[in-house]
């Protein structure tokens, strides 16, 4: 049994699972707020990362400025998309809710590889040193910097639901709208909102992978591995994705080591954490700590 | 029972075999017998080009209708339809290939065998709605591609399997002027059963379904029972469209099921209009020509500002992707109910034409 390589794995699957659970918080935060499910997310994701990548390579903008005006470019590009496409779908059945999300992210992604092309981008270098030895491990500082930046968003997002006033007016609208209205607070620019902080963390996470791997149409593959992420945590449960995250992403490294010494099926990577999706929906649909839909007539 | 020759001006049906009747005047079924007659002279007047994009609609849309009998009927989201119609592709030309069963009889037994691995993942179903459903979908959909990928002995892994073309009597139905009628008949069977479908006991159920699930149960039908139900048949469809699609291509590559062709599945139901028979066809045409006429577009468009501007001809594939999105987000915003809602619009405006109001 090859022990380093199974550290080595782990750690990724650490690093890429608090990703995970970023994208699947910022997929959430949609889902808890205004009852949409974001097929769109992986897309937001790639439109931070070639913003970002645009900015740095064309304009040459320095790293530290680039990154503040993306967020802000994101943060508008989220509240946009509410307001022109899912506000006249409030009210409409789910597939129709489903569906355009669907469309929204075939058109993203096209759109984007008609703007950048198909090809992986290098990402411009960040950091100067490119390990750092931990405990006799060699950890790039990317993934480091990718860990730091996971938590920190973790953390900024409980304090925003916890102790902001608006985070409070987020909650009550998820907890029942029609209240929340009658209370004073605007449903509306909740729900504006809600999209503006998702496409915002998604496009942080965007960033950092880029910053990991460069950027290319494959980024996408993030908001789909959201789903598992997102389940298994309990769709409505913010702290439950970011742990849903973790999980899938060592779930994944372990396949792969499993696959790599042992199995040799080839590509257990890609499809492990959709089998542990079936099992997941099979026994405990709701999740670890998602909220079980109890309907009375 | 086709008892009138114009649509009456009002609703003066008595009974509910006259309410649930496929044809409701005489004129409309005699314009299907006709329309299905001068179809059949199509192969003699049209070119091939233009056949072969009947022949896809027809494909296409057997698939289609499938996938509407479970979104549309039953209410269940599937995200996954393009694996089915794959996986009916592979296995009848594994059939015919392996166990050298006569090709007319593989496409219904591909047919069956996709129902089968519908009903595995449609059991999920049983317990799970809405958009767990359609996550579930999304899951089978990467299980079966990655399981396409694998299994060599079944689709061939890298190397495209190959399909026998079709055959009855021992008289090959080889090129598209002579598969033109296979596909015909198909679509005419497979359309006539469905709308009798919907008509019956158990189409009445499905539709229960969708409409109040709980009063549904409440009035004693089967939740689990229906909604595994029209996952298989759901199921069904799209194997017997992907067994001729196979038999239409002769080969069948690991490219073309992916989640791309679920989506444009999925368009082709809404733009006709979710919940309608007629209308599936309708919307499979327009999505079968979509891609088409950008193409007649951008030819037309050659050497033009918008031509340099955009770079037609590098990015076709892009645009034409894009457009599909951009087609189901406006359909959806402006008209969710689809083609099939304005033809009916249309034909109300003509019932007491000129005195319309």
């Amino acid at each position: 049994m090859n022990t380093q390589l199974l550290i080595q794995l782990l750690v990724n699957g650490l690093v890429v699972g608090t990703l995970y659970g970023v994208v699947a918080m910022s997929f959430v935060l949609i889902y808890k707020a205004t009852q949409v499910v974001n097929f769109a997310q992986g897309e937001l994701l790639l439109i931070g990362a070639w913003v970002c990548w645009w900015l740095l390579t064309k304009y040459q903008v320095p790293f530290y400025l680039g990154m503040p005006i993306t967020l802000v470019f994101m943060f508008l590009f989220g509240i946009a998309i509410q307001v022109v496409i899912l506000r006249p779908m409030v009210g409409e059945p789910i597939i129709s809710v489903i569906m355009v999300t669907i469309a929204l992210s075939t058109v993203f992604s096209a759109l984007m590889k008609w703007m950048f092309g198909v090809n992986l981008q290098p990402f411009p270098r960040v950091f100067t040193t490119q390990n750092v030895n931990i405990l006799g491990l060699q950890v790039q500082t990317v993934y480091l910097m990718s860990l730091a930046v996971s938590l920190a968003m973790m953390v900024g997002m409980a304090w925003f639901f916890r102790l902001s006033k608006y985070g409070l007016a987020m909650r009550a609208t998820a907890f029942n709208q029609q209240v929340a209205q009658s209370l004073g607070i605007s449903v509306k620019s909740v729900f504006a909102m809600a999209w503006a902080i998702s496409a915002t963390v998604s496009a942080v996470a965007g960033v950092v992978v880029a910053v990991v791997n460069g950027v290319s149409a494959g980024l996408s593959a993030y908001g789909v591995k959201v789903f598992p992420a997102a389940i298994l945590g309990g769709l409505d449960s913010v702290g439950g994705a970011v742990l849903g995250g973790i999980i899938i992403g060592l779930l994944e490294n372990f396949a792969h080591f499993l696959d790599s010494e042992y199995l040799h099926w080839g590509n257990l990577y890609e499809i492990a954490p959709f089998y542990a999706l079936i099992i997941i929906l099979m026994i405990k649909p709701y999740g670890l700590f998602g909220t079980k839909d109890i309907e009375r007539v | 029972m086709a008892t009138q020759t114009l649509i009456p001006a009002g609703d003066f049906r008595t009974t509910y075999a006259a309410d649930t009747t496929v044809f409701p005047t005489r004129t409309s079924r005699n314009a299907m017998i006709v329309g299905i007659i001068l179809i059949c002279f199509a192969p003699h007047v049209l070119n091939e080009y233009t056949l072969s994009l009947l022949i896809q609609i027809g494909i296409f849309g057997i698939a289609a209708l499938g996938l509407n009998i479970v979104v549309g009927f039953t209410g269940q989201i599937s995200i996954g339809h393009a694996a089915f119609f794959g996986f009916g592709a592979f296995t009848s030309a594994y059939l015919s290939n392996r166990f050298g069963i006569p090709v007319f009889f593989c496409i219904p037994l591909a047919g069956v065998v996709t129902a089968a691995v519908g009903l595995i993942f449609g059991l999920p179903a049983a317990r799970l709605k809405g958009l767990y459903l359609a996550i579930a979908t999304l899951a089978a959909q990467y299980i079966l591609l990655d399981f396409f990928a694998r299994a060599e002995w079944f689709t061939g892994g890298s190397v495209p399997a190959s399909a026998e073309p079709f055959s009855i009597f021992g008289y090959s139905l080889r090129g598209d002027k002579k598969y033109f009628y296979v596909v015909l008949a198909y679509v005419i069977v497979c359309y006539l059963l469905v709308t009798n479908l919907i008509r019956s006991r158990d189409g009445r159920a499905l539709v229960a379904v969708r409409d109040h699930y709980l009063s549904a149960e409440i009035m004693g039908i089967n939740l689990t029972k229906y909604r595994t139900l029209s996952f298989g048949l759901a199921a069904f469809f799209a194997g017997v469209g992907g067994a001729l699609y196979a038999h239409y291509n002769q080969v069948v590559s690991n490219e073309g099921f992916g989640i791309d062709r679920s989506i444009i599945f999925l368009a082709m139901i809404i733009i006709g209009g979710i919940g309608s028979v007629m209308g599936t066809l309708m919307g499979t045409a327009f999505m079968v020509l979509l891609p088409e006429s950008m193409e007649w577009l951008s030819v037309a468009l050659r050497d033009s500002p918008i031509d340099q501007f955009l770079g037609l001809k590098n990015n076709i594939a892009f645009l034409r992707e894009m457009a599909i999105g951009i087609i189901i987000i406006i359909f959806l915003v402006f008209e969710p109910d689809g083609l099939a809602h304005r033809w009916r619009r249309i034909k109300a405006y003509w019932k007491l034409y000129p005195f319309s109001h």
